[in-house]
């Protein structure tokens, strides 16, 4: 009997960072694009087991899962667990759209004191502390990617990115990270 | 680079993250399959192209994603109001308009094939 398929990771075996930053590809995890109107909020939030943000840029955590704010009626919920978030939501008996993209999306983490600088690298936000606190998010771009920023620390970010651009957006950092370790 | 303030995360960002999107307020015909082919061009087609104040939409493709609306001068290329989709268009006082560095390019030698 053949051996059974091994999963091969978008970034398996990366790694990168300079004096000041440490690159890291991020662990599978379940991801899902959550979009509902507002009276489907209360009932969503429920189900997630966290109270999804309502602000821009705002997110919410509980334990292993984060909920992003991307647009007005439109959320990126991250478990770092291989937890059935669509089975979740499709049990909260709201109207909503849920997309699993667990595996369209792939992140790196960026941790260091030069994580923002090696971010502005190809990142137009103002990332100070002020303007983008610890636990702010936003879909932004990354050079010619589009990405989802999260802030998890005052010197770690999260960077999602489409795993097809996975090379480039790493790539790009790497080189960031250079540039910041200077 | 320009920043444009977006009505939706109620801050500023860099214009790489926007993409423009045609003139705002164009109403669509209740009945499109009555209009005539003229009515249809005139809707469909033809814009004015001012100099001096335009009302634009602008989507925030590479952040919330959102459709807006901008009162913006193609003079000066500067932004004067951006608000909501589904909002009236803003009344804009004069002033907003008199840009102290007006930087005329071709118009100035425009016709006169020096």
């Amino acid at each position: 009997m053949a051996d059974l398929a091994t999963r091969t990771l978008p970034l398996g075996g990366f790694h990168g960072g300079s004096a000041t930053v440490r690159l890291t590809p991020a662990a599978p995890a379940s991801r899902l694009s959550l979009r509902a109107k507002p009276d489907a909020v209360a009932a969503l939030s429920a189900a997630l087991g966290l109270s999804l943000p309502t602000r821009p840029k705002a997110s919410a955590t509980s334990g292993t899962r984060h909920a992003l704010w991307l647009g007005p009626d439109e959320w990126l919920v991250i478990d770092e667990t291989n937890t059935d978030l669509l089975g979740l939501v499709g049990s909260a008996g709201a109207l909503h759209s849920a997309t699993d993209i667990s595996h369209r999306n792939t992140a790196v983490l960026v941790d260091g004191p030069g994580a923002s600088a090696t971010i502005n690298a190809g990142c137009p936000q103002d990332l100070s502390l002020k303007t983008f606190p610890v636990g702010a998010c936003s879909r932004t771009v990354f050079g010619k990617a589009e990405i989802v920023l999260y802030r998890t620390g005052e010197t770690a970010f999260r960077v999602e990115c489409w795993r097809s651009f996975a090379p480039y957006v790493s790539g790009l950092l790497a080189a960031g990270a250079q540039d910041a370790g200077h | 680079m320009l920043l444009i303030h977006c009505p939706y995360c109620e801050e500023e960002r860099s214009e790489l993250e926007f993409r423009a999107a045609g003139d705002a307020h164009i109403a669509r015909p209740e009945n499109i399959a009555a209009i005539s082919d003229e009515e249809f061009e005139e809707y469909f087609f033809l814009r004015d192209n001012p100099k001096g104040l335009i009302f634009e939409r602008w989507r925030h493709i590479a952040g919330c994603g959102r459709f807006f609306n901008a009162a913006r001068d193609t003079v000066s290329d500067r932004f004067l109001k951006t608000y909501k989709a589904g909002e009236p268009k803003p009344s804009l006082p004069i002033a907003a308009m008199t840009d102290e560095t007006v930087v005329e390019t071709y118009e100035a030698t425009e016709g006169r094939a020096e």
